[in-house]
């Protein structure tokens, strides 16, 4: 039975492969049994055998059939249990859910993808589209916003990147001591080294807060909003529509979304009772 | 570029007229700092503005039993130094180029005496202070909310 057929039944999934990228991160590659396809924004629910079922986005290689990579923080009881799981272990899986990144709608433009921490992993497969399909698409700036040096995802790859002519590569922290060469200070203000940014479409993953932020800095700079879509996060549990747990007006996140244009949640994204 | 270009293309000039750019220009000197310079030091006098030309300078603060604190980094097209604002100040932080860096400093003396002469160059200078003075604020606010913690 698969997630189409029955959408509430997990699926057992075997780890083949349980990477630590940070002291609070890890990315687990699952071995789902068959081909598992998805597109680049959408996430799985997994469930800890008796501890609970959380979503979490798709970090690998869309293309890649035949393996499911994600990347978890240890915050919850859930993704603790997650992060613990070593080779060998087993988890329940059942997706892919959600609305994913619009990259073939924007074909052609320039593109600035930015990430604050964990928010580059739901990114990365929006990234491995692109470099694949490179000449489909403009400029493509990526804007990496993490907490310190420590806690940067996806290291080696990022650097891979920034030597990636067709790829410019921001990346920040938010702290840092002295051994540190590259910037220190928050996403938002790498905007102001993109330049001519007002006909690209820009794509934000993070924290809510972060993503205000650079809501705002990319009006200032000129992008319409109609340019900008977000991955919003809420609670939730059936992951199809069902319950209602993610409700964000109108809209369901794990239906709807989670990735939204900005333009279509603008009057419901600062209200703070949603 | 001639250096009065270079000055006139920086963004902090941006909107000034070619005779308020010359006002400046004369308090103006091209600076350069290899990597690992110290610009200025915590606690020395507040002296210059600095517009950065091309490079990376991080602004450190030295905090017993953590060593130096990286506290921001500013490149290209940033201005550095704001502690010259208010007479007798002092830099408040260490300004330290991680990367080799060219600026033009302001003598803070002369852009004041410019400034109280003109009352035009005075408000369109103040303007765009008071402009940096809150991207700087809005930055900080939220690196102080620390967003990426953890937290369940």
């Amino acid at each position: 039975m698969n997630a189409l057929s029955c959408p509430m039944v997990p699926e057992p999934v075997r780890v083949l492969k349980a990477h630590r990228e940070s002291h609070d991160v890890v990315t687990l590659t699952l071995d789902p049994g068959a081909q598992r396809l998805f597109l680049p924004g959408q996430f799985n629910m997994l469930y800890a055998f008796g501890v609970g079922e959380v979503p979490i986005s798709m970090s690998g290689e869309p293309a890649r059939a035949g393996r499911v990579v994600h990347t978890i923080k240890a915050v919850g009881a859930v993704s603790k249990a997650l992060c613990r799981l070593k080779r060998g272990g087993v988890l329940g899986m059942r997706g892919p859910y959600g609305r994913p990144w619009p990259v073939d709608e924007v074909r052609g433009s320039d593109l600035v993808i930015v990430a604050g921490g964990l928010g580059l992993a739901p990114l990365r497969p929006v990234l491995y589209h692109v470099l694949a399909q490179r000449a489909a698409y403009g400029r493509i700036f990526l804007l990496v916003g993490a907490r310190t040096p420590e806690d940067l995802l996806f290291d080696d790859e990022i650097q891979r990147w920034q030597k990636h002519g067709d790829l410019s590569v921001l990346v920040t922290v938010d702290r840092a001591s002295t051994g540190w060469k590259g910037r220190v200070g928050v996403v938002p203000a790498l905007l102001s080294e993109v330049p001519e940014l007002e006909n690209a479409v820009a794509f934000v993953c993070g924290p809510e807060v972060m993503m205000r932020y650079t809501v705002r800095e990319l009006g200032r700079r000129g992008l319409p909003d109609q340019h900008v879509y977000l991955s919003l996060e809420r609670n939730m549990k059936c992951a199809a529509g069902f319950c209602g747990h993610c409700q964000f007006g109108p809209s369901f996140i794990c239906k709807d979304g989670p990735v939204l244009r900005y333009d279509r949640i603008r009057s419901l994204f600062w209200l703070r009772e949603i | 570029m001639s250096e009065a270009d270079r000055l006139k293309a920086h963004p902090f000039m941006r909107g000034l007229a070619d005779a308020q750019v010359a006002k400046i220009a004369s308090c103006a000197r091209l600076a350069r700092f290899p990597e690992s310079a110290v610009i200025f030091r915590e606690g020395g006098e507040a002296d210059a503005l600095y517009l950065i030309l091309r490079g990376r300078v991080v602004l450190e603060q030295h905090v017993p039993g953590k060593g130096d604190v990286q506290l921001e980094s500013l490149s290209g097209g940033d201005i550095l130094g704001l502690s010259w604002l208010f007479p007798g100040g002092r830099w408040v932080l260490e300004a330290r180029a991680v990367e080799p860096t060219e600026a033009f400093a302001l003598e803070a003396r002369c852009v004041h005496a410019r400034m109280e002469e003109d009352a035009a160059l005075g408000l369109a200078l103040a303007k765009h202070l008071i402009h940096q003075l809150y991207q700087r604020l809005e930055r900080v606010r939220l690196q102080r909310l620390d967003v990426y913690r953890a937290e369940p």
